[in-house]
């Protein structure tokens, strides 16, 4: 017998608004529709009303976890059209904050996928060493998220070497704990019986598919734009590609458990190696004509496209996030596998969740804090968190 | 006794008030470790009382299209059922002349009905994820019952044959704690990793996976009735490590007994929070070649003696 066993718009597997369809025959998934658009928010469309320095800001709000993602490939798209060379002080800073980011978006999956199979411990344990590396971004660029590092031309921000020593001190930590996670996750009898050999997706429909970033390096796919397309220090520093041929969620898990180590490693080199000089290069205007911009996120290219008429907006600007193709290949992955193992697989993809909540506090039923008394607050805490570290 | 004494056994003490008080607290131990194993502070001693609380006065919102029998029938059998069990385990503590022919095989049974209350629920829901949900807890009960029962045979075997809950008591009484041998450790794993399968409690909270199937059977329930079938897993998880203590390990004798049931109560809670949830198939698994094996070694190793 067939029934329809709904995943989202809302469910507590994905905070996110999609919709899964599984149509199951007693516990087997025979098959997944895949509803998508819950939430449109029309960024390629604000885009274009806004002159190329406001971009950033609006596309960095595309998505939470990625924040740095889509402005970097902005800002590459908008200095491919405008020919600029950035200065390599620049281009380590944006380097350096990118591949922290994929540290903590890694570990943000890890921590979920903890929780995706009923391990909660995993979960907190997880997100306890994540939460350093946030302080981190409010350290250097104000935000825990939300960065606002990238500019067309360069970086918005410096990273100070009074600042390197505490960021070297947190890479030693996360080298440590991923170290403890990644045995603790392959060394697990029960854990390994759950990712082992679940969710299966073959190389042949990985490609066909055109999956990205730990999805398609997880089913033997060696495709990373830092290596194919080498952009700012990545080719400046030396580190490898990890993949591994299984295509199981094991092999997804172990793919960013072991980017990590690679993460770590190219923040270290790009601290040591930090050339000295501007941070930014002058970008007056850009000129008519039209750019790409292609950047590893932590799920995979995140690509922007932009032309320009010469004004001082783009006329165009079109955004392909890597969720987009991965979540697709869920069709393949979870066919034949039970209900148990399908919320695990769907989450295998890392599927970005593109909305961050906002918070309003009520007391006695009025509103607690504006938007003012809550950035307020906010910049109390950033001085607060720098005076700690930079005594 | 007057009907009025054993009314007030079955509601007030040892019967249902006491032990959803005592269940509750115990909740909240398990709400407060697992909160420091996470790195988290936890929440207050009050808050189990007051969720609890909370959720009587809240609408209880039946179905349209469910079996309204079955819907209410479901969450009273466990309260009932734990409460009778409350009953029991308490009167044969105290006075182990108290018991009857058979009063172990009615324990085994009361201790099965509430997972039977959860699968009525859950299948008269009429939602898809309350019928999965019935559908593997059902599956789970056909699993860890078999270990469950060897390891009861166990205990009937060294207490000289006997089926009655008293006297089993009262021979290890005279005779030392059976868990002092070989057989009694078998089968008090056996039993702990049983208990833990009866609370739904991860790794084998498999019937209401949150992030699988939503709260499975229970995804329709709401007040009163959500209230009563967290009463008797409160129950239950006081009433079961007290059980494994009185078959297994001399039953209260002494105050010595309270730190015995609070170090299997922290034991489940530490299974809880080192293991992420199996599978039903891997459960099933787990339960019929893994622990099925064990107890049965247990009952050979009993039946000479060991």
């Amino acid at each position: 017998m067939r029934r329809v066993v709904p995943i989202g718009p809302y469910h507590p597997l994905q905070e996110e608004p999609e919709f899964f369809k599984l149509i199951v025959e007693g516990e087997k998934v025979v098959d997944l529709e895949i509803n998508l658009g819950y939430n449109h928010r029309g960024h390629e469309f604000i885009s274009p009303t806004l002159t190329w320095d406001q971009v950033p800001f609006l596309v960095e709000r595309i998505c939470g976890i990625c924040s740095d993602s889509h402005p970097y490939a902005y800002v590459l798209a908008a200095e491919d059209c405008a020919h600029t060379s950035v200065p390599p002080r620049g281009q380590y800073i944006r380097t350096i904050i990118g591949e922290l980011e994929r540290i903590h978006s890694h570990y943000l999956w890890v921590g979920l996928a903890g929780h995706f199979i009923g391990y909660n411990t995993v979960w907190m344990w997880v997100w306890r060493y994540r939460e350093p590396l946030l302080d981190i971004f409010e350290l250097i660029m104000g935000n825990r998220n939300h960065y606002a590092i990238n500019k067309i031309g360069g970086a918005r921000r410096d990273i100070l070497p009074e600042d390197y020593p505490r960021i070297e001190k947190y890479l030693d930590l996360v080298e440590e704990k991923t170290k403890m996670f990644t045995h603790a996750v392959l060394d697990d009898p029960v854990i390994r019986a759950r990712l082992e050999g679940v969710g299966i997706l073959p190389r042949e429909d990985a490609v066909a598919y055109g999956v990205l970033g730990p999805t398609a390096r997880g089913s033997g796919y060696a495709i990373d734009v830092r290596k194919d397309d080498p952009y700012d220090a990545y080719d400046k520093v030396d580190w490898d590609i990890v993949v591994f041929d299984e295509g199981d969620v094991l092999a997804k898990a172990k793919v960013r458990l072991l980017e990590c180590f690679e993460s770590i490693k190219i923040v270290r080199e790009c601290l040591k190696n930090m050339p000295d000089g501007p941070i930014e290069a002058k970008v007056d205007e850009i000129p008519p004509g039209e750019g790409i911009g292609r950047h590893e996120a932590p799920r995979g290219e995140v690509f922007h496209y932009v032309r320009s008429d010469g004004s001082n907006m783009p006329v165009r600007h079109k955004v392909r996030a890597p969720s987009f193709m991965n979540i697709a290949s869920n069709v393949v992955a979870v066919k034949g596998y039970s209900i148990a193992d399908a919320a695990l697989v769907l989450a295998a993809v890392d599927p970005c969740y593109c909305c961050t909540e906002r918070t309003v506090v009520f007391e006695d039923g009025k509103q607690k804090y504006s938007g003012q008394d809550l950035l307020k607050l906010s910049q109390a805490k950033t001085e607060k968190i720098r005076r700690r570290y930079r005594k | 006794m007057n009907i009025l004494g054993i009314l007030f056994n079955f509601v007030v003490f040892p019967g249902f008030l006491f032990s959803a008080f005592v269940g509750l607290l115990l909740t909240w131990v398990d709400r407060k470790v697992t909160a420091r194993i996470h790195w988290r502070v936890g929440p207050k001693i009050y808050q189990p009382y007051a969720d609890f609380l909370k959720l009587l006065i809240k609408e209880t919102i039946v179905p349209e299209g469910s079996s309204r029998t079955l819907f209410f029938l479901g969450p009273l059998l466990g309260v009932i059922s734990m409460s009778i069990f409350a009953v029991m385990i308490f009167q044969m503590n105290f006075d182990p002349t108290s018991t009857f022919v058979g009063d172990l095989i009615v324990m085994i049974y009361l201790l099965a009905v509430p997972a039977i209350g959860i699968i009525l629920g859950g299948s008269a829901s009429k939602n898809p994820l309350a019928s999965v949900g019935a559908s593997r807890e059902m599956t789970q009960a056909f699993g860890y019952e078999l270990p469950f029962l060897v390891s009861m045979a166990v205990i009937v075997l060294k207490a000289g044959g006997t089926i009655k809950f008293g006297e089993i008591i009262a021979v290890q009484q005279s005779g030392g704690p059976f868990l002092y041998s070989l057989s009694g450790i078998i089968a008090a794993v056996v039993i702990l990793f049983t208990i833990q399968a009866k609370l739904s409690f991860v790794p084998f909270d498999i019937p209401e996976a949150e992030q699988e199937i939503m709260a499975g059977p229970y995804i329709e329930y709401s007040g009163v009735t959500l209230a009563m079938y967290k009463i008797t897993r409160a129950m239950m998880f006081f009433l079961m490590p007290l059980f494994l203590v009185s078959v297994l390990w001399g039953g209260l004798t002494s105050w010595w007994a309270v730190l015995k049931v609070l170090l299997f109560v922290v034991l489940i809670i530490l299974i809880k929070n080192t293991n992420p949830r199996l599978r039903i198939d891997q459960a099933l698994k787990f339960f019929w070649v893994g622990l099925g094996l064990l107890s049965i070694i247990g009952l050979v190793l009993a039946f000479y003696g060991k």
